[in-house]
């Protein structure tokens, strides 16, 4: 079937493509230059993971890894958060 | 007749197969763009906004497809909506606080580029 291996093939390049973001974002964590890019690239990285592991599952045909990307979605805020007010306040919890 | 409505199915979820397949991929290379966009921006204030692409737009996309795509295949898709509303209530507000923390910070080093008063 043709149709199916086009949608192979497009789902594979999506895949891909998330792969490929994440690079980028990391690549911002590395660089920085200063800490509010690095979190920023954090931020990214995260909602990167989460959004590629939703095409893994639309691959694969299953829905028991959507969880672990609600949990990521989940724990990431709250890292973000916490590290945002970090750098405002210096401390998380006053 | 069965083996022609099995047939009719089968095709209709194929079709959707290949929405799902065009709406993963747009979202991917939306999310893709604004990554490019974070690597690529000279500013943090330009580069604060890069991101928010794949955060909206390009979640929007693989999560609707995904819902589609589990919907068709009938198993659960509680989890997508879940996700999807998560993300659209968390994102704006994780990034207004790290834009606010980063005005702190650099009002407090007296940085030229950064305005006043907000």
């Amino acid at each position: 079937m043709i149709l199916q291996s086009v949608i192979d093939i497009t789902l594979m390049t999506a895949q891909a493509m998330m792969g490929l973001a994440m690079v980028l974002a990391a690549w911002r964590i590395i660089i920085g230059p200063r800490a509010q890019d690095r979190i920023l690239g954090l931020d990214t990285l995260y909602v990167n993971a989460l959004l590629s592991i939703v095409v893994f599952c639309i691959r694969v045909n299953s829905a028991i890894y959507m969880e672990a990307a609600l949990i990521i979605g989940l724990l990431g805020f709250t890292a973000t958060v916490a590290l945002a007010r970090f750098l405002m306040r210096g401390e998380v919890i006053e | 007749m069965t083996d022609t409505a099995e047939m009719v199915v089968q095709d209709i979820s194929l079709w959707a197969e290949l929405l799902v397949a065009v709406m993963a991929f747009t979202g991917a290379g939306l999310t893709l763009l604004g990554n490019i966009g974070l690597v690529r921006l000279k500013n943090f204030y330009d580069r604060v906004h890069a991101p928010t692409l794949g955060a909206t737009l390009g979640a929007g996309f693989i999560l609707i497809a995904s819902i589609v795509h589990f919907w068709v295949a009938g198993q659960p898709v509680l989890t997508g909506v879940l996700i999807a509303v998560f993300m659209t209530l968390t994102t704006p507000v994780t990034l207004v606080m790290l834009a606010r923390s980063a005005v702190y910070r650099d009002r407090n080093e007296g940085r030229p580029d950064v305005p006043k008063d907000a």
